[in-house]
């Protein structure tokens, strides 16, 4: 035990250090969450989309977000690299297994599945990102540029891409499934974040966890409502 | 009563294990696991055979070395209990019953379910402990504790070292003991002095035994034989996270 050996660069190399950063980076990936289904909520107060693109044009011009969406891959980024270690290190703290074991027993499938979680999250986001952010940022596409009577004649018909692409049932599948796969990585996440940074307390650990759960819930919810009420207006159902 | 094992025998801690099956039978409900695994071992000797090796000590669930993963979980299936404190009438008559050792990186198997624990003794030494001088004891009243505190503090101390949340967890991490042996002390006023130096040496001592990383899955907590609670990991997170960035201990 060297005096000198615990510099503050060894924090993030700490077990301990890897726990703050997904804890932070989880906190701040739950708070863009909860802006990105404010934002596309508004799809479902006007069939015409005009007034969701307004909210998109904001959210694409506006700098401070624009700068956002640069700290928001870089924290995502952070999140993989972070889970990823962790999801190895601890692979090998038990070389060999046990030949029998029961863990439910113990714990929830879900708490012990964060990485296969969050590995079906993140390739369901590269699809998601191919759907939309790489359409609205790098492509010309024609269905963006769409005159409308409402819109101002330099923003983008983000809604007509929404459309075309919750037109095929199976892209509405795979995003309803997604938003399963998000409840659960949540309903363990949100209450672990807290943990993880020491926000455990006898006074608050009731509304944390009630807080968790209902996020857990109703977020992944409403975005699992956008794909499919878009659908059945497009085959004229609402 | 009878049972049927299936017990992990390895010679030593290069060797390669296996399950070997053992049926005993005339055994009585109360006895305890441990007084099960003597009749074996009774009966393996008579056959000339090399009787299973096993941890034990106390056998009154207070000194923590009777480590054993029965049928699936660690100490078998008894809520906070020890393996000493388990008796057979948690099991049905002719149950198959998995008996294996703590599986952990930082536990090498010794023999058959020994498995070596002083990974444990290595974190305390970095700083479990307070320095206090001899001479006198000082009078019990001249340093006072909150009483919320000295029952929390108590109730850290419970902890056994038995590495029962060791092995159960699914990342091998040994968090909620060294949350433990850190909250004991964090919480009194004879903690304050070394507050910060433990929390980071523990730590440090924690992650160079190759111990898993803990992912808050909790399984520690449902397995500990003495109910050591999760609120002690958060103490610990929050005792380094103000060691490292907080103060001037290196
Ligand atoms: S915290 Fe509980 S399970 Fe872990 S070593 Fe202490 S008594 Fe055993
Ligand atoms: S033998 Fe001491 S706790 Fe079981």
């Amino acid at each position: 035990m060297s005096a000198a050996t615990h510099k503050s660069s060894a924090l993030f190399k700490s077990s301990l250090g890897k726990k703050y950063l997904m804890g932070l980076t989880g906190l701040f990936l739950i708070s863009f969450l909860l802006v990105h289904c404010f934002v596309n909520a508004m799809v479902f107060f006007d069939r015409s989309g005009s007034l969701f693109n307004e909210y998109a044009h904001f959210m694409g011009t506006n700098i401070i977000i624009r700068i956002m969406e640069v700290v928001l891959f870089a924290g995502l980024l952070l999140h993989i690299i972070d889970g990823l270690m962790l999801y190895f290190q601890n692979r090998a703290a038990r070389p060999q297994g046990y030949a029998y074991n029961k863990p439910n027993a113990n714990s929830s499938w879900y708490s012990r599945s964060m990485a296969i979680l969050g590995t079906l999250l993140l390739t369901f986001l590269i699809m998601h990102l191919a759907h939309f952010w790489v359409h609205s940022r790098f492509m010309e596409d024609n269905m963006l540029k769409q005159p409308h009577p409402d819109f101002k004649t330099d923003m983008l018909n983000l809604y007509s891409l929404m459309v075309d692409t919750f037109s095929n049932p199976i892209v509405v599948v795979i995003y309803v499934l997604a938003q399963v796969a998000l409840a659960y990585h949540l309903l363990h996440g949100f209450w672990s974040a807290f943990q993880s940074l020491g926000l455990n307390h006898t006074k608050y650990n009731n509304a944390i966890h009630m807080a968790g759960t209902a996020f857990a819930i109703v977020i992944p919810f409403i975005f699992a409502l956008m794909p499919i009420v878009i659908y059945l207006r497009t085959i004229g159902v609402m | 009563m009878k049972l049927n094992l299936k017990v992990w025998r390895q010679n030593n801690a290069n060797a390669a294990g296996k399950l070997v099956d053992y049926t005993v039978d005339g055994l009585n409900p109360d006895m305890s696991f441990l007084e099960m695994v003597d009749v074996l071992n009774d009966h393996l000797v008579k056959k000339g055979e090399e009787p299973v090796a096993f941890d034990h000590d106390c056998r009154e669930g207070i000194c923590g070395m009777c480590s054993m993963y029965i049928d699936g979980r660690a100490h078998g299936p008894q809520h906070a209990a020890t393996t000493c404190q388990l008796y057979l009438r948690s099991f049905k008559d002719g149950d198959t019953v998995h008996v294996e050792p703590w599986r952990s990186r930082a536990f090498p198997i010794v023999k058959d379910l020994v498995t070596d624990r002083s990974a444990f003794d290595r974190i305390i030494a970095a700083g479990g402990f307070i320095s206090v001088n001899t001479g006198q004891a000082r009078d019990a009243n001249n340093l006072p504790v909150d009483k919320h505190d000295a029952e929390k503090a108590m109730d850290a101390a419970a902890c056994i070292g038995c590495g029962a949340c060791v092995a159960a967890c699914p990342n091998g991490a040994a968090m909620l003991f060294v949350s433990a042996k850190i909250s004991q002390l964090a919480l009194l006023p004879q903690g304050q002095p070394e507050r910060d130096l433990r929390a980071l040496r523990m730590v440090e001592q924690m992650d160079a035994e190759g111990f898993g990383n803990c992912s808050n899955i909790g399984a520690c907590e449902a397995e500990c034989p003495k109910e050591i609670k999760l609120t002690n990991i958060a103490r610990m997170n929050r005792d380094f996270l103000a060691a490292s960035v907080g103060s001037e201990t290196e």
